[in-house]
């Protein structure tokens, strides 16, 4: 008697288990099936296109993809090309001028903004909402600003400094300050509102520590809380040199990469090169793109690596 | 407002000086000309649009309108020419909402599945995926224009209207796909176990659980999406075609097609009306806004 009640206890105990594990294959299955589109992004967009545009420049693909290997021609011609070099000097110069101005700018604003003040929301509202407008907008609206014939030069002109000259855009030479200003005005907030989230992560009992100690304000700023937020420096940091990479859309609509050749971009050269079906050299230039952005990954990685490594020791 | 500032002097004071001295001073006069800064493009924008080409040549651009018009508001939006075309930004409008429409809900559904699939359905080589997909995010879009090109004319969506929603979708992907990870991943897990327990499935417990709990993350990623799609040059310029151009493709055409002198009222009222949407959306979602800017820089 007992001994069959424990042999059905057994069986169902079984039947159990195995309906379980059928139902956990299920959704197993279910859940390939939902990620899908990520599966076929990750590997048709990401892994196979990113292939494909480095396999591109061996060839010397025009406007189809041709699989005629001509070795390093493209990356040589490129690298001979003064358009080219002119872009990669460019979007280093921008990239500094952007990237410095947005992190100092957006510190000082974010240290000033952290300092209990009236009118906080609206101060914060005031430097993002440049941030909701498009790199087109902004592009456009300050090169009426910028134009010497109408903007900041006519107004102070017509006050009567009558030999006032302000017209970077016109100027070869200083065509980039100007942009550099217009993207610094857009995306300043951001900044600022990355390091404000990381000024507001800083314990009180650190500010409270440091004044006991009888260090000064500016001290304690960057000997102490700038480390402490470093994270919110590297988030904020990351995402500038990403968006410096990528900077088309505000030369189009600012400067439409002049004058001459002195605001383009390797951005603008890829797709310049690929509307003129020149498409082998067009990914040459793209893959140089690439490589930035490779190393920023690559140090990341390894600084999260040894960032685990030294939690797992301690 | 002043609410807020009256509790915030009540507050036992916290470690940062608040006195009236010089150094807070100096910081609300920093803070002002800053303002002042961010603000002089807008007013100038808005000013510049309600003026005549007269009153622009004879005045400064600081200087209110006199005569305040929007003539040019009604050009901009119904006969600028954009090219060959003088059909003002009109049709470009109703392309942004149709593309916009489209490719909201498409990415943020796809996004909230890989999340939850993600946090509670993980299989082998879904972390991977996952990996490839971020590392995604960080890629120039410029080196995956040609393949993305060649792949779509290939099944003859390129230029096409479903074409520029499957790459919206593709590159909204990587950075929502984190966030709904991110949200789902907060979860307590035990939430997850009952629904189990109850015997409800992979989309039984998406439905019944999940996507009502994750309205507030949802609202996130919409205003993300809405901005991120509307402000889009590139991909529209690139991918939409004649027939489905943008708002801002249309913008940056009317602005070049101008010949002679440059009719700044005219590209000045065309740059408000496209740029009212996002500023709309700015203002009325507030702190949601923030939170999706927020959102998008963890991306790093």
């Amino acid at each position: 008697m007992t001994t069959t009640v424990a042999t059905e206890q057994a069986l169902t105990q079984r039947q159990l288990k195995a309906r379980a594990g059928r139902r956990r294959l299920a959704g197993k299955l279910s859940a390939i099936i939902g990620t899908l589109p990520m599966m076929i992004v990750a590997i048709g967009v990401f892994v196979i296109g990113i292939t494909f545009t480095v396999v591109l420049s061996f060839t010397n693909s025009k406007l189809f993809p041709s699989f005629n290997f001509v070795g390093w021609r493209q990356y040589e011609i490129l690298w001979a090309t003064p358009r080219w070099q002119q872009s990669v000097i460019n979007i280093w110069f921008y990239g500094f001028g952007h990237i410095a101005l947005c992190l100092g700018l957006g510190f000082a604003l974010a240290v000033a903004i952290d300092q209990r003040i009236r009118g906080e929301d609206a101060f914060r509202t005031v430097f993002l909402y440049p941030f909701a407008l498009s790199a087109v907008i902004t592009g456009l609206v300050w090169q009426l600003m910028l134009d010497p014939n109408w903007g900041f030069q006519a107004f102070v002109r017509s006050l009567g400094y009558t030999d006032f000259t302000f017209a970077p855009l016109a100027n070869s030479n200083t065509a980039l300050l100007g942009m550099v200003v217009a993207s610094v005005w857009n995306g300043v907030g951001v900044t600022m509102a990355i390091l404000l989230s990381g000024l507001r992560g800083v314990d009180e009992e650190i500010w409270k520590a440091a004044r006991i100690d009888g260090i000064p304000t500016w001290r304690t700023y960057i000997s102490i809380v700038v480390p402490m937020m470093r994270g919110a420096v590297a988030t904020a940091l990351v995402l500038l040199v990403v968006n410096v990479v990528r900077t088309f859309d505000i030369v189009i609509a600012m400067t439409g990469g002049g004058p001459g050749i002195s605001t383009q971009m390797p951005a603008t050269y890829v797709i310049d090169n690929i509307n003129s079906r020149n498409v082998g050299h067009g990914m040459a230039a793209a893959t140089c793109m690439l490589l930035p952005i490779a190393v920023l990954i690559i140090v990341q990685a390894v600084y999260r690596w040894r960032a685990s490594r030294r939690g797992r020791t301690t | 407002m002043s609410a807020i500032s009256a509790s915030a002097g009540i507050e036992p004071s916290g470690p940062r000086p608040k006195q009236v001295t010089a150094a807070r001073v100096g910081i609300y006069a920093f803070l002002l000309i800053a303002a002042l800064f961010f603000l002089i493009p807008l007013i100038v924008m808005i000013m510049t649009s309600m003026k005549s080409m007269n009153e622009i040549r004879g005045g400064n651009i600081f200087a209110l309108p006199t005569q305040p018009t929007f003539d040019y508001w009604v050009k901009a939006w119904s006969s600028a020419c954009t090219g060959v075309a003088c059909t003002g930004l009109a049709p470009g409008f109703f392309n942004s909402v149709k593309i916009t429409l489209l490719s909201v809900p498409i990415s943020i559904v796809i996004a909230m599945i890989n999340g939850y699939a993600l946090s509670f359905w993980r299989f082998r080589g879904a972390e991977l995926m996952f990996a490839i997909l971020v590392f995604g995010a960080f890629v120039p879009f410029q080196v995956l224009v040609y393949p993305i090109i060649f792949g779509l004319s290939r099944v003859g969506l390129f230029g096409t209207l479903p074409g520029i929603v499957i790459v919206h979708t593709i590159f909204g992907m990587p950075i929502l796909t984190l966030l709904f990870r991110n949200f789902f991943s907060s979860l307590p897990v035990e939430l997850f176990k009952a629904a189990r327990v109850d015997g409800a499935g992979f989309w039984r417990i998406f439905f019944s659980v999940m996507l009502p709990m994750s309205v507030p993350i949802a609202i996130v990623a919409v205003i993300l999406q809405v901005t991120g799609i509307w402000n889009d040059f590139i991909f529209g310029l690139v991918f939409a075609g004649r027939e489905n151009m943008p708002m801002t493709v249309q913008l940056n055409n009317i602005v070049r097609t101008s010949t002679g002198t440059v009719e700044y009222s005219t590209n000045m009222a065309a740059t408000v009306l496209t740029g009212a949407v996002p500023l709309i959306v700015y203002f009325v979602s507030g702190k949601w806004f923030v939170r999706g800017i927020a959102a998008g820089a963890v991306k790093g």
